[in-house]
């Protein structure tokens, strides 16, 4: 399974951060999506991407977790050689993160 | 209890004009506000009124006004906007201009200036986010504009502004500015102004609430985009909130658009830093309770700091780009040996670049090779980007990519290359005490 079956998500930016949600479709699923949604598991998932520290925080009320990875945009969106210099697309990245089935817990 | 209906015209500059009238003319507004000022568009303004000192303002200032002063005018909604960037009083009077051009008399507008201390912060020790102070970047320094709050918009509107015209206001504040107008809300009752600003951070982004840049199907699928209807914040007196939009525009509005936009741009959800206040959303709720119509509530707000983050935009050097297509079989190797070709040609003819890359878009140019590995295109398009001190030298790398046409792989085709100037920006943070906003107001 794929983090995209059960899960939505957005990414902002702010200068060199970069803040990706993964929102629960259903809100049952959050304790899933905490348990296996990690901040070791995202920063291994974006590899050399993230240069900085990557932060999760936590939004039990609407089911969904917060992730800020900093040194993220190669130098921030106003000066980034990237083709993407806010990141926009970082959120699709994530959603191809492997989770295992929920029936196998 | 009293209600407020405001509306959101615009989530950028370059957003679509039509959804503002249909909200203008349909959602039975009080307030339309257009949020058009992102990190670095008041920094180009400053360059542009350098140039000359009429402009400085948005550039679709003059459409989205012509489209929607009279209609506004009729309903008797209030329109607040940041439009003004880096000319705030240029933008009223082009304003006052078209509202006499369509017949629009006594219409009042106000010019909230004061967000620009580029004069208080230059060869000053400010300290950037970046590291350095603004000194420290000496002559580059173009432009220096302080996030302002909703206080001399809400001035504005109770001295009777049809209109208000902002500079670098927070994008939130457009909106807390029209509640606390309306409601006299205390500026610091923290936990109401924190709901304000959630109300502020829903609508800002305009479409993005309401269905805008959601679609993934087949997980996510939203129905006529292309009619994207936007967003409507019903605001009661004691700060609940409910999101909806236009009956029969495109798009939609669920729990599942709510939570995306409400986490945009957000670190610390318990503390989200704005003039105001420091809005708390770690605790918000959202309900669908009909539909299209999302109720939101919990969110709160502490003491703000006192403190307002200035951005600073300052000259970065110049970036130089080419690109050009390859397609059918072997069409990810012929591209490589293209990128291979162009950072040799780079390297041999001497262009100075002090950082560049080199992408195979359709392989690897947003998530590097990793992620798309197990993947063969059938086209690619190669694209070298490199910065350099002067606009010649970075010219250089879209020229060398061009001279693929005759000189690189075969079946190369519609090379693209393009030279600019960039003005980066870098935030500091300022005392209040050094930001001091006036209103000016013309009538037209």
């Amino acid at each position: 399974m794929k983090l995209r079956d059960i899960a939505h998500s957005r990414t902002g930016d702010k200068g060199d951060t970069s803040n990706i949600s993964v929102i629960a479709f259903d809100e049952a699923d959050y304790q899933f999506l905490r348990k296996h949604v990690t901040v070791e598991r995202v920063r291994a998932h974006f590899g050399g991407i993230v240069t900085g520290d990557v932060t999760r925080y936590e939004l039990p009320s609407i089911g969904a977790l917060n992730f800020v990875l900093t040194g993220a945009l190669r130098g921030g969106v106003t000066r980034s050689l990237a083709l993407d210099a806010h990141g926009k697309s970082l959120s699709s990245a994530l959603l191809t993160l492997d989770l295992p089935n929920r029936g196998s817990e | 209890m009293r209600t407020t209906r405001i509306g959101a015209g615009a989530g950028y500059s370059g957003d679509r004009i039509e959804p503002a009238v249909e909200l203008a003319e349909r959602g039975a507004l009080h307030y339309l506000v257009f949020e058009c000022l992102g990190e670095r568009t008041v920094a180009l303004a400053q360059q542009a009124r350098l140039k000359n000192p009429d402009d400085g303002y948005d550039p679709l200032l003059v459409a989205r006004m012509r489209a929607v002063l009279p209609v506004c005018r009729a309903n008797g909604v209030k329109i607040v906007t940041n439009m003004g960037a880096a000319n705030p009083l240029g933008a009223a009077e082009a304003t006052r201009t078209i509202a006499r051009g369509a017949g629009l008399s006594s219409l009042r507008i106000a010019a909230v200036i004061g967000d620009d201390v580029l004069s208080e912060a230059r060869g000053t020790e400010l300290a950037l986010d970046i590291g350095g102070t603004v000194a420290g970047l000496g002559n580059r320094v173009v432009s220096a504009n302080a996030y302002t709050g909703a206080g001399p918009i809400a001035a504005a509107l109770s001295q009777g502004a049809d209109v208000v015209i902002t500079g670098r206001a927070a994008d939130p504040s457009l909106f807390l500015g029209p509640l606390i107008a309306e409601f006299g809300w205390a500026v610091d009752d923290w936990p109401l102004l924190g709901k304000g600003v959630l109300a502020g951070h829903l609508l800002e982004c305009a479409g993005q609430v309401t269905g805008g840049y959601f679609a993934d199907p087949p997980y996510k699928p939203v129905a006529d985009l292309a009619r994207l209807g936007f967003p409507i914040g019903e605001v009661r007196e004691d700060g609940d909130l409910v999101i909806t939009k236009v009956a029969g525009s495109g798009g939609f509005v669920t729990a599942a658009t709510v939570k995306e936009q409400l986490l945009y741009e957000i670190h610390d959800p318990a503390r989200h830093f704005q003039p105001d206040v420091v809005a708390d959303f770690s605790a918000v709720r959202v309900e669908e309770i009909a539909p299209d119509r999302v109720r939101v509530t919990g969110a709160s707000g502490a003491a703000k700091t006192g403190l307002l983050k200035v951005s600073v935009g300052y000259r970065d050097g110049f970036v130089g780009e080419g690109q050009i297509s390859y397609a059918g079989p072997g069409a990810a190797a012929r591209g490589r040996l293209a990128l291979e070709i162009v950072r040799e040609r780079l390297a041999l003819t001497g262009v100075c670049m002090s950082e560049s890359c080199f992408d195979l878009i359709g392989a690897d140019a947003l998530h590097g090779a990793e992620h798309g590995r197990d993947h063969a295109p059938y086209e690619v398009r190669v694209r070298v980007a490199g910065r350099a001190d002067s606009f010649i030298e970075a010219a250089r790398i879209g020229e060398e990519v061009e001279t693929l046409y005759t000189n690189g792989p075969a079946g190369g085709g519609g090379a693209w290359k393009a030279t600019r100037e960039v003005i980066a920006i870098a935030s500091a943070l300022v005392p209040e005490t050094m930001v001091r906003t006036a209103i000016r107001m013309i009538e037209s």
